[in-house]
C-alpha cells in the first residue's frame, strides 16, 4: 500500500497532504465520537498533542538524527516558557509576538552554552550531563524569587487576536446526536480570538507551528546538514575523517533542537497564562523521549505518531486515572519487546530488515556477489 | 625533493611506554603509488592515523604540499586533500551508497542550515555538484547500479569499493588505502590493483597499505617497509624483494598471512 502512495503523481500527493492538514485543523470542530475526549476539553487536549508533536520533532533532531541522547530536553522547553513569561508579565509586559522570538533565541543560546563543553563527551555521559541540565533549570526556577519560585509567574500574555472579542468570524461545531449529525449553532469557535475558555484557536496556533517545523525539518534533513548529522550518528570518527566537522554539527543539532523546544515552551506558556516549576519536571523529559522512541526515532512521521499517542491516550482514558502511568509504562515495555525500532521506524531500517529476511530465505550462494565473502 | 606531496619527517609516536612509531621518515611524490608494508603490528595503520590526524605525533613533522598538518583537526586535514579508507570497513551502514559518497563530497561544500532551509542557490549548486561527483566516482568504482542500496546491504567487496569511492569523493590529492584488498580472493585482488592504477592515472597520489607481497610488488612504484615501528627499508619493489632485512623480517616469516 505504501508503494501505491509513493507512486502517485505529485499534485495528487500535495492535494492529499493539504486535505490531511485541513482535516487536522477541523478536527476539534468535528468532535468525532470515540476520538473526542469525554470529560476533558477536546480542543485543550489537541493543543497538548500539538505541543508534544512540536517537542518530539525538535528532540528527534537531537536524538533521532544526530544520535545524541538528551535526557534534559525539558530544560529548553522551560527556558522558552520562562523567557516568554518574564517578558510578557509584570516584569516587562512585552507583546507576545516579540517575546516568543526572544524565548526561542534564549533556548537556542542555552543549547549552545550547554553543548559547547558537553558535546565532547559521548553516549551515556552526555545523557547524564543533560539530565543534570534539565534539573538545574527547574531548581533555579524553584529557588529564584524573581522567577516566582514555586508559585511561578502569572498573567502571561495571550496571542493577539484579529477582529476583537468576536474574532474574524465564527465557526459552529458539529453535534453528534443519536444517529444524527447537526451543526451546533450555540457552540461556536471565534476564529483568531484567543480567549480563556475556547482552546481551539490555541490548537490551531500549535498545529501551524508543527507544520512549519515539519517542513523545515524535511528541508534541512535532505541537505548537507542532514547527511552530516546521520553520518555523525552512524560513525563519528569515520564522519570526521570524511571531512565532517562533527562537533560543529552536533552543536548545530543541539541548538536546532533547543530552538524548537523553546518555541514549544513559549506557546505553552502563552496558552496556559501562568507557569510554575511543576510544569518542567524530569518526568516530561522522559515523556518527550518516550514520544520519540515509541514512534521510531529518526522518522519524523513516526515521531509525530508517538507524540500524539503519548499526549492523547492518557487524556482519552482518564477513567483509568491512577492506573494511567502504570498502563503507560506497561505499554512501553510491551512495545520495546515487540517493536524495538518504534511503531514507524525509519524506512531505511525497514528496508534493511526486509532485505535481511529475503536473504535468509534465499540462503546462500545466490550470486557472484557472495563470492566476495570468501 | 620539490615534488613530494607528503613528507613524513622523523615522526615518533608513543602510547605511554610503547613506541608505536620510532623516528619514521619517508615521502611520497606526486602521482606515485607508495606501498607501506610490514608484519602485523609494525605500525602501518598507526602511521596512517598520524598522517590523517587521528593521532598526534609525539615528535617529528608531517608536511602535506609543503605545509605542516600536525595538530590540524581531522576534518580539516581531509578538506586539505588527504582521504583515507579503513582497514575494518567503516561505512555509514543505514545510509545508501549514494548518501555515503555524498557525505564525502560534502567535504568540499559549505552549505549550512540557512542555505538548506531556504533552498538558496548555493544549496542547489552544491547538491548538484555533489550528486554529479558522487555518481561519477560510483561509476568509476563500478557500483553505480547499487547507488540506492543501503551500505549495510552491499556485498563485502562492494563495501570495500564504496569506501574507496567515498574517499575519492572528498576531492583529495592523496588517497590512503588501508588494506583495501583484505578478504578478497586472488581474482578480485588483481581487479582491485588494476583499479588502484586507474585511480593513480586519474591524477591521484596513492599511499597503500597491503599485506599481500605479490600485489604490493606488482602495483607500487616504491615501497617503505616498517618493522616494530621503525623503517627498515625503502626502495623500488625489486630492491625490497632482495633486501635481506626485509626478507628476515617479513617475507620469510608469514607469507601465508594474506588475508
Amino acid at each position: 500500500m505504501k508503494n501505491k502512495l509513493t507512486a502517485l503523481p505529485k499534485p495528487v500527493k500535495v492535494l492529499l497532504w493539504v486535505l490531511l492538514a485541513l482535516f487536522a485543523y477541523a478536527l476539534p470542530l468535528l468532535e468525532p465520537p470515540i476520538i473526542s475526549t469525554p470529560g476533558v476539553d477536546f480542543g485543550g487536549v489537541l493543543f497538548t498533542v500539538s505541543i508534544y508533536c512540536l517537542v518530539a520533532l525538535g528532540l528527534n533532531i537531537v536524538v533521532g538524527y544526530a544520535g545524541l541522547l538528551d535526557l534534559g530536553y525539558v530544560g529548553f522547553y522551560a527556558i522558552g516558557a520562562y523567557t516568554v513569561a518574564i517578558l510578557t508579565s509584570f516584569h516587562a509586559s512585552w507583546p507576545l509576538l516579540l517575546a516568543i522570538p526572544v524565548g526561542v533565541v534564549a533556548a537556542m543560546v542555552s543549547g549552545v552554552i550547554l553543548g559547547a563543553p558537553t558535546l565532547r563527551v559521548r553516549g551515556d555521559y552526555l545523557a547524564i550531563v543533560t539530565l543534570g541540565f534539565g534539573e538545574i533549570i527547574r531548581l533555579v526556577a524553584v529557588n529564584t524569587e524573581w522567577l516566582g519560585d514555586t508559585r511561578g509567574i502569572k498573567n502571561i500574555a495571550k496571542p493577539p487576536g484579529v477582529g476583537g472579542e468576536e474574532g474574524l468570524f465564527q465557526i459552529p461545531h458539529l453535534f453528534w446526536g443519536d444517529g444524527t449529525v447537526l451543526l451546533d449553532t450555540d457552540d461556536k469557535t471565534k476564529f483568531l480570538f484567543f480567549g480563556v475558555l475556547d482552546q481551539i484557536p490555541y490548537y490551531w496556533m500549535g498545529l501551524t507551528a508543527v507544520i512549519i517545523v515539519l517542513i523545515a525539518d524535511i528541508l534541512i534533513k535532505n541537505s548537507r546538514v542532514g547527511r552530516a548529522w546521520e553520518a555523525t550518528r552512524e560513525d563519528e570518527d569515520a564522519a570526521e575523517l570524511m571531512g565532517v566537522p562533527t562537533f560543529k554539527f552536533k552543536l548545530l543539532a543541539f541548538a536546532t533542537g533547543a530552538f524548537v523546544g523553546g518555541l514549544a515552551g513559549g506557546l505553552y506558556a502563552s496558552r496556559q497564562g501562568f507557569i510554575n516549576p511543576q510544569s518542567f519536571l524530569l518526568l516530561f523529559s522522559i515523556l518527550y523521549l518516550a514520544s520519540v522512541v515509541v514512534g521510531g526515532q529518526g522518522n519524523r512521521w513516526g515521531v509525530l505518531v508517538g507524540a500524539t499517542l503519548v499526549a492523547y491516550l492518557p487524556q482519552r482514558f482518564r477513567e483509568f486515572d491512577d492506573f494511567r502511568v502504570l498502563v503507560f509504562g506497561l505499554a512501553l515495555v510491551v512495545l520495546a519487546a515487540v517493536r524495538p525500532q518504534g511503531l514507524l521506524p525509519p524506512r531505511r531500517t525497514v528496508r534493511a530488515k526486509k532485505l535481511e529476511h529475503d536473504l535468509e530465505e534465499l540462503e546462500e550462494g545466490t550470486g557472484e556477489e557472495e563470492a566476495a565473502h570468501a | 625533493m620539490p615534488e613530494a606531496i607528503l613528507d613524513v619527517q622523523n615522526v615518533t609516536l608513543k602510547f605511554g611506554g610503547l613506541t608505536a612509531l620510532d623516528d619514521v621518515s619517508f615521502h611520497i611524490n606526486e602521482g606515485e603509488i607508495l606501498g607501506l608494508i610490514g608484519p602485523n603490528g609494525a605500525g602501518k595503520t598507526t602511521c596512517f592515523n598520524a598522517v590523517t590526524g587521528v593521532y598526534r605525533p609525539t615528535s617529528g613533522n608531517i608536511l602535506f604540499q609543503g605545509a605542516s598538518i600536525v595538530g590540524l583537526k581531522k576534518h580539516a586535514i581531509t578538506k586539505s586533500g588527504i582521504a583515507r579508507t579503513f582497514q575494518n570497513i567503516r561505512l555509514f551502514p543505514t545510509m545508501t551508497a549514494l548518501e555515503n559518497v555524498l557525505v564525502g563530497a560534502d567535504a568540499q561544500h559549505s552549505t549550512g542550515m540557512l542555505s538548506a532551509l531556504f533552498r538558496l542557490p548555493k544549496h542547489r549548486r552544491e547538491e548538484k555538484d555533489g550528486h554529479d561527483r558522487a555518481m561519477e566516482v560510483l561509476r568509476f568504482m563500478g557500483i553505480h547500479r547499487k547507488a540506492d542500496e543501503l551500505a549495510a546491504n552491499l556485498s563485502y567487496g562492494d563495501q570495500r569499493r564504496l569506501e574507496i569511492a567515498r574517499a575519492m569523493a572528498t576531492g583529495p590529492k592523496l588517497i590512503c588505502l588501508d588494506e583495501p584488498a583484505a578478504g578478497f580472493n586472488p581474482a578480485e585482488k588483481v581487479e582491485l590493483m588494476n583499479l588502484i592504477r586507474k585511480v593513480r592515472d586519474q591524477g591521484y597520489t596513492v599511499l597503500l597499505i597491503e599485506h599481500d607481497m605479490r600485489l604490493v610488488m606488482g602495483v607500487t612504484d616504491r615501497i617503505v617497509v616498517l618493522e616494530f615501528g621503525r623503517k627498515i627499508a625503502e626502495g623500488v619493489p625489486a630492491e625490497i624483494r632482495d633486501n635481506p632485512a626485509v626478507i628476515a623480517a617479513y617475507l620469510g616469516v608469514d607469507e601465508e598471512d594474506a588475508s
